[in-house]
């Protein structure tokens, strides 16, 4: 059972993290040949997968990511393809394809029929050949700051509404600068609609500001159209293009990868919440908000050993706990005995609905209810917590096996496996936090079941991993095949659990307990 | 292109013309603080009553827009009741500002805002849901806020 995705995934170009993780493990763990305690779906899973040609897993979409440069050249392109259409200045039809949102065929349409009220609508009134420039005008008084200095130039677009040129120069540099406008500025003059071309801000603006003012231009294109989104990560000037619409999210997460390294959400801009669509992550996000309070003594970092209530703290991301004064071992989630959960008896990820009995009167309901929330808020906490631990756990535990790795001569390439490990679990942690978002709005049926022994064997596999990471470091190194085995079956485990959910949101075969729309 | 030119000849304008019912105290010192008394229009839950309204130019002034806030205390849909007192004018939002605008426009609209409020944009929505409900009881509290804070 190779792992190695090559002929899995095989031509499918677009960027996919988990086949850079299932390669990169192929290599690093030589022979895959692993032992994993597979159940009858995994294999199904695999011939499935195997059966026909590569195909693409449901819950991937097809986007590519665009460079600043590529972002102008492609706005260049269409106003070159627009304008010889209508016959109009460079400068003019980069304002009339802008107050059209980039919708050519609109505005040919509507060009065609009437250009006046077109060129009137946009800001842009009779046409206009000639370049602009700075003038010296006898008796002139500058209505913004009232000068009326015969020497100072002053400037008007074809509105006619003249100011001095530092007037207007400082008017722009407020606009732009400190407003951060950069297609919809109007002339300076109240109750004028005439928008300020290009031409003019090149006449008028400092290299700063007209600098500035490409960047805002080229943010507006981005923001004007539905196919483009900016990476959200602070400083990344990337942005990627997917044809997935708003109108189409509760049937598909778009996630995407960022050449920066940032998976997120296309529809949303939120950071990967796959399995949970975006409406329900925004519901979720404000239930905890609203919820906070309640929610909060949960949360909290320290725990009693159920057996001999001894205090104990959680420093890695494992929920496996072994007290240390009496050796009692628990899960820190539900605080059942860890005995069962390593089999399929495991059910700590299941919420147990009380029987329609217990739940009389509007008390004990209201207790239920907040009763099922904490179930599903406590393991998104915790995962959510437990993916930092786990992060400073690798931390430490990389400064120590490179130490090592000085000392015993082991080479660069054969501590990489726990980096691979690292990310597998983050990843994963963060699909099983949202995956606890899904279950809490999901109305119970037969999937919930698949759903749920999904997400049970996810969560098996990432906490056995887990507890790999808390072995001294010294002993890391013998258990190195273990590792790379179990990274290689978490990221396994991830993609079930996705395609099911995609799949399950594609058919629309989910019912939710409120509208995902 | 400093201001100072321009605001000496917005202030010199509006007290030669001053605005039926708008008091400007002079200033001496600082000229981006105006200090500013409203006489409530008659007829309105606001007469008799003398608002001190600061009007603050910031230093980008004209280029960027003015604020106006009620010193004193005033029941009215369109100024925040806060220790601020902030009225909202539409043509004071930084979008719909422009440099041509002038602060006689804008004293004039605060002090048309005094004689009809704006219901449609309002920073108390409790007043204006009153208004609307209950108009009796809205005249009646701006009435005592009047009495009380304002004669
Ligand atoms: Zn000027
Ligand atoms: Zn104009
Ligand atoms: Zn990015
Ligand atoms: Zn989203």
């Amino acid at each position: 059972m190779a792992m190695s995705s090559d002929e899995e995934y095989g031509s499918d170009q677009m960027m996919s993290d988990d086949e850079l993780d299932a390669d990169s493990l192929g290599e690093l763990a030589g022979n895959l040949d692993s032992d994993y305690d597979n159940d009858a779906d995994d294999d199904q899973f695999l011939e499935n997968m195997r059966d026909d040609k590569p195909q693409k897993p449901a819950y991937e979409v097809d986007y590519t990511t665009l460079s600043d440069a590529e972002l102008r050249n492609k706005q260049k392109e269409q106003v070159e393809d627009v304008r010889h259409i209508l016959g109009q200045p460079v400068e003019q039809t980069a304002i009339l394809l802008r107050y059209f949102k980039w919708q050519k065929e609109r505005l040919i349409d509507k060009y065609m029929d009437d250009p006046d009220k077109v060129l009137e609508d946009a800001g842009l009134g009779a046409e206009w050949n000639d370049d602009p420039k700075l003038e010296k005008v006898r008796g002139f008084s500058c209505d913004i700051c009232c000068d009326d200095d015969a020497e100072m130039n002053t400037y008007s677009m074809r509105c006619g509404h003249r100011y001095c040129a530092d007037c207007y120069k400082q008017y722009l540099e407020n606009k732009i600068m400190s407003e951060g406008e950069s297609g919809r500025i109007q002339c300076p003059t109240d109750g004028c609609s005439r928008i300020v071309d290009s031409k003019t801000v090149r006449l008028l603006a400092s290299p700063k500001v007209l600098a500035r003012y490409g960047e805002l231009l080229n943010r507006t294109y981005v923001d004007d159209k539905p196919n483009l989104r900016w990476c959200p990560a602070p400083e990344c000037e990337f942005a990627v293009d997917c044809a997935v619409r708003q109108t189409e999210l509760h049937k598909i997460i778009p996630t995407v990868v960022c050449n920066c390294g940032l998976r997120f959400c296309f529809g949303c801009g939120h950071n990967d919440h796959q399995p949970c669509p975006c409406a329900l992550m925004k519901k979720w996000l404000k239930k905890c908000e609203d919820d906070s309070e309640t929610a909060n003594w949960i949360s909290a970092h320290t725990k009693e050993c159920p057996k001999c209530v001894s205090t104990i703290e959680k420093n890695g991301g494992c929920n496996h706990m072994t007290c240390r004064k009496c050796k009692h071992e628990f899960c820190w989630v539900c605080m059942g005995p860890w005995s069962e959960h390593g089999t399929n008896w495991y059910n700590c990820n299941r919420f147990e609905e009380k029987s329609g009995e217990e739940a009389r009167g509007q008390q004990a309901k209201s207790r239920a209810s907040l009763e099922r929330y904490l179930h599903y808020y406590n393991r998104y906490a915790n995962h959510d917590h437990s993916a930092k631990l786990d992060k400073d756990l690798y931390v430490k535990t990389e400064k120590k096996m490179t130490s090592l790795q000085s000392s015993s001569g082991m080479s660069w390439i054969e501590v990489q496996y726990l980096e691979a490990a690292s990310t597998a679990l983050q990843q994963c942690r963060q699909t099983l936090k949202w995956t606890y978002a899904f279950a809490f709005y999901l109305q119970r049926n037969n999937d919930t079941y698949i759903f749920e022994d999904n997400q049970r064997d996810l969560e098996m596999a990432v906490e056995q991993l887990s507890e790999l990471f808390e072995k001294p470091a010294d002993q890391l190194a013998a258990s190195r095949k273990e590792m790379v085995d179990k990274t290689a079956y978490v990221g396994h485990r991830r993609r079930i659990l996705l395609e099911d959910t995609a799949n399950g949101l594609r058919d629309e075969r989910w019912q939710f307990t409120t509208d995902i729309r | 292109m400093s201001s100072s030119k321009r605001i000496t000849k917005e202030y010199g304008e509006l007290e030669n013309d001053p605005i039926p019912g708008v008091t400007i105290k002079p200033i001496d010192q600082d000229m981006y603080n105006w200090d500013i008394e409203m006489s409530g229009p008659a007829g309105t839950p606001y007469a008799n009553g003398t608002f001190k309204v600061r009007l603050t130019l910031p230093t980008e002034y004209p280029f960027k827009p003015p604020t106006i806030a009620f010193k004193t205390k005033i029941y009215h849909p369109n100024v925040s009741n806060d220790d601020k007192g902030n009225m909202c004018l539409g043509m004071l939002r930084t979008d719909d500002w422009k440099p041509s605008c002038k602060l006689r426009t804008v004293l004039t609209l605060a002090m048309k805002l005094l004689n009809e409020p704006d219901t449609n944009d309002a920073v108390e929505t409790s007043i204006v849901e009153q208004m609307k409900s209950n108009h009796d009881a809205y005249v009646q509290r701006a009435k005592e806020w009047t009495k009380t804070y304002a004669v």
